[in-house]
């Protein structure tokens, strides 16, 4: 490419119809993940298929792999911090039974 | 002109991170009470519709696929490609509001919409989905309540959007967009697949967290 400068990657259809077909795949896998009893395990497959297709779609759709630093580290700070909330309200909420005090 | 186009991408995405941080204070609620109640998550999500929420899964994400090919249009220039593309993906928002409402109307007709006349018809005893003859249903009444607010903000999301790509479309039309400028069709689909993966999420969390029960009980 000549003018290197105005051309951004572009990139080919094919790749998004493959990404497409991905999510497809990963929804069935979920459906068919949660009519099957695995315990206390069903939650955290939900999660990581759901996880692996919502990376899919911010890596890929997005485009955030050709994005520079400074949005890429706005973008993980963005989830970082939503892991912070729930990892501390939590570890507050389950911790409280810890504690044979009144009030809790 | 590329200057111009990462600076708004990173003022998009500081925006959806605040709306990941307003989605997330609804996530926080919904883990906390479905620590609290397990039992009462599982019974109710057990009569969510889940193929109208599969259906509205596959619609979503076949609005994204055309959403990136409306920018992928817009980057090669061609006119037709981002027309067509656009449209695709204001129908295919428009069909996920469509079975939203008849969700809904089905939510209002079995009585699971909280509040004075709701009726919780079956609760989750030792570890099996039976018929709630007591009427029970307080902690269920709160699952519904989350529910509506979470799929109805992420409703209302999607009207934006479709107001959002009407905009674009206008835009498009006018020939507003090259390869040296496609700013606003590119920002816009951020937003829109920021919509989608909120989907993605509320998709299992919510109509398929009891589903495992439900093949037993039948």
């Amino acid at each position: 490419m000549s003018d290197s400068h105005s051309q951004h990657i572009i990139t080919p259809t094919g790749t998004y119809v493959a990404v497409f077909v991905g999510l497809i795949i990963l929804t069935v896998l979920t459906y068919v993940a949660a009519i099957n009893d695995f315990g206390a395990l069903n939650t955290p497959i939900a999660l990581g298929i759901a996880a692996l297709k919502a990376s899919l779609v911010v890596l890929f759709f997005m485009g955030v792999r050709y994005n520079t630093p400074l949005t890429k580290v706005v973008v993980i700070s963005g989830f970082f911090w939503l892991i912070i909330m729930f990892g501390l309200t939590m570890g507050d909420y389950m911790s409280r039974s810890w504690l044979g005090v009144p009030g809790r | 002109m590329d200057q111009q186009l990462e600076a708004s991408v990173l003022g998009m995405w500081v925006f959806l991170v605040t709306e990941v941080m307003f989605f997330g204070g609804l996530f926080m609620a919904y883990i906390l009470y479905r620590y609290w109640y397990p039992d009462a998550w599982a019974a109710a999500s057990n009569h969510l519709n889940v193929q109208m929420g599969a259906i509205n899964t596959v619609v979503l994400i076949i609005s994204s696929l055309t959403m990136v090919l409306a920018v992928r249009a817009a980057q090669v220039g061609s006119w037709i490609g981002q027309i067509v593309n656009l449209v695709l993906t204001i129908g295919f928002g428009a069909t996920f509001l469509v079975v939203k409402y008849f969700e809904y109307a089905e939510k209002f007709e079995h009585h699971l919409v909280p509040g004075a006349n709701f009726a919780a018809p079956t609760q989750v005893i030792a570890g099996h989905l039976v018929h709630n003859h007591a009427n029970v249903g307080n902690a269920e009444q709160l699952f519904f309540s989350l529910y509506f607010i979470m799929t109805g903000i992420h409703a209302a999301h999607m009207v934006v959007g479709i107001g959002l790509m009407s905009v674009i479309l206008w835009m498009a039309w006018k020939k507003r967009f090259s390869p040296g400028y496609y700013g606003p069709v590119e920002v816009s689909g951020l937003y829109w697949h920021f919509v989608d993966i909120v989907w993605i999420f509320l998709f299992p969390l919510l109509y398929l967290l009891g589903a495992h029960l439900s093949t037993g009980a039948h």
